[in-house]
């Protein structure tokens, strides 16, 4: 084709500073491969619970095919605070302060969207998940990457977080129970960052679409703190706990004030949510708490097992308390993370997915996803012994030659 | 402990160390509770659940539905046992409702399973009816579908 348009220039600028993905080039390796396994991909590998598909399907039936409100149907607002209350304490007005989204990622660009002017800043501790960086810049703001540390179990602390403040700080991104590292901040670990941000006009973004996975101890919201909760925006989903990442189903709970601007916003962008998703989200709201409770179960033993075997082969990796990660160090080996990538998954056929593509803290660790059978899990740990003592192997003989 | 089982019933091919973490018990503990459970009957035992239709070996299965006049002092039981030491019997279930037991049965072919039923089941003292009822296609058994599911078309994602 004959290219008569000078796309790099008509490009915006913002969008060409957003890096793509590295990754991409495993996935198209993986695919190619056979007996491959992958831990890579971070998505529950249930099928949603019957119950809900047949809410959605019966939907269908019924021919209820249209638009529904702006914020999501009232029906679903209310079973979702009815939800947030029951299972978190977190006290919402569905009429006021709920929107639902097209996953947590609308909710969490809505309020990013909807917070920020040309050069604010946002503090987004990392490693994390990649969308907070590049919505931050889309909105026009500037990320500002506060790394957390493995020996904090990769908390932010109130420490990390002062240094990172500065007069144009607007938002803070709390993305626990986090992905990559399993992370998980705890009722003290907010109260000590709701006194760095007292006094502040700091909003934080509360991203908790693990909540509902943490192992050994309940979630606790920063909008769980009276002193945190006016400043709080949570985002949630269906995605990770009731095992409906395709059906798109997040919602965002927030101050009034802010929820009737972002509502503005989606109602503009996204008009409403998906109306099949919404029905069968209104029956996961209603009878799916067992539900929730099988699969956290399931995920507790493969972690277990998971964290045990990784030891015991010799990597280190602090114990994940919450989502369905393993974040095991890798410094041991000296190779980079993403060099113990590519030699793992080309001598052992097994990905996982190199810690810095979390952002720079994630450097010397690779992100193991446990949301997969035992089998898989069980043969990736042979072979990820395997691929280590070769390694070790080579390297005693590069030493002695 | 109830974990433990849970795993099991679950799954009875994972080892003892991937019992331990799960469970959260050590692999001693796990030995020693699985030692308990098999001396007590409560893991009756393992076995595979097998699609005999994915392979080349003829094999039917019935469900009889089978009326009983229970006996003074034993009940249904004394014809139960009669019927449960036979090894074409698979299972054998007391009912509530129109009949009494459940019997299922499995031959290499139709008419075994019918001669197993009018020679042995329905002659036997104390059985007053019988139905037969053949499996045509298994769909579902322990939780486990009998057919592959379709895998969902995907492309590259990162999560």
């Amino acid at each position: 084709m004959d290219l008569r348009m000078n796309y790099e220039n008509l490009i915006s600028s913002r969008i060409q500073q957003v890096q793509p993905s590295g990754i991409r080039k495993f996935f198209d390796i993986l695919e190619e491969m056979k007996d491959a396994i992958s831990l890579g991909i971070g998505e529950p590998d249930f099928v949603t619970p019957w119950h809900i598909r047949d809410a959605g399907i019966y939907s269908l039936e019924k021919g209820f095919t249209k638009y529904t409100s702006n914020a999501g149907m009232a029906e679903l607002r209310r079973e979702i605070a009815a939800y947030l209350n029951r299972r978190f304490d977190l006290q919402y007005d569905f009429a006021h302060e709920i929107i639902v989204t097209v996953g947590g990622s609308e909710a969490i660009d809505l309020a990013l969207r909807c917070l920020l002017n040309p050069g604010d800043e946002v503090i987004v501790p990392v490693p994390s998940f990649v969308c907070y960086g590049p919505l931050a810049l889309m909105a026009g703001g500037t990320p500002v990457y506060v790394e957390t540390k493995a020996e904090n179990e990769f908390r932010l602390t109130p420490e990390e977080l002062r240094a990172a403040i500065t007069p144009k700080t607007k938002v803070l991104v709390l993305p626990f129970p986090n992905n990559p590292t399993g992370g998980i901040m705890e009722r003290k670990d907010l109260e000590a960052i709701a006194e760095v941000l007292e006094g502040t006009d700091i909003m934080v973004i509360s991203d908790e679409i693990y909540a509902e996975l943490t192992y050994g101890q309940h979630h606790v919201s920063p909008a769980n703190l009276p002193q945190l909760k006016e400043r709080t925006i949570v985002v949630n989903g269906f995605s990770k706990s009731h095992a409906m990442t395709g059906w798109r189903m997040g919602y965002v709970c927030g101050p009034a004030p802010i929820v009737t601007q972002m509502l503005k916003l989606h109602q503009f962008g996204i008009m409403s949510a998906p109306t099949t998703s919404q029905y069968a989200a209104i029956e996961a709201m209603r009878n799916g708490d067992h539900d929730i409770e099988k699969m956290r179960d399931e995920y507790d033993g493969r972690r277990r097992y998971l964290v045990e075997g990784l030891r015991r082969i010799g990597l280190p990796c602090f114990e994940p308390k919450g989502a369905f990660y393993v974040f095991p160090d890798i410094r041991p080996t000296g190779l980079s993370s993403e060099e113990f990538c590519e030699r793992f998954l080309m001598e052992e056929k097994v990905a996982v997915i190199a810690g810095n593509a979390f952002g720079p803290g994630g450097e010397g660790f690779v992100r193991c996803c446990y949301a997969t059978s035992m089998k898989d899990i069980a043969e990736a740990l042979t072979r990820m012994d395997n691929f280590l003592n070769n390694l070790r192997k080579k390297q005693a003989r590069e030493q002695g030659n | 402990m109830k974990k433990l089982l849970q795993l099991l019933e679950e799954d009875c091919t994972l080892t003892t160390e991937q019992l331990a973490s799960m469970s959260g018990m050590s692999a001693e503990e796990v030995k020693a509770a699985i030692r308990a459970y098999e001396e007590d009957k409560v893991v009756l035992g393992y076995k595979a659940i097998v699609d005999w239709d994915r392979t080349d070996r003829e094999s039917v299965t019935a469900l009889i539905e089978v009326k009983v006049t229970p006996q003074r002092n034993e009940g249904f039981d004394r014809v139960a046992e009669r019927i449960y030491q036979y090894d074409e019997v698979e299972s054998v279930y007391l009912m509530s409702g129109a009949f009494d037991l459940t019997v299922i049965i499995s031959g290499r072919t139709l008419k075994e399973v019918a001669q197993f039923v009018g020679q042995r089941l329905a002659t036997l003292e104390g059985v007053t009816g019988t139905a037969t009822h053949f499996i045509l296609k298994k769909y579902k058994e322990k939780h486990l579908i009998f057919e592959k599911r379709e895998e969902q078309e995907r492309e590259w994602i990162f999560v």
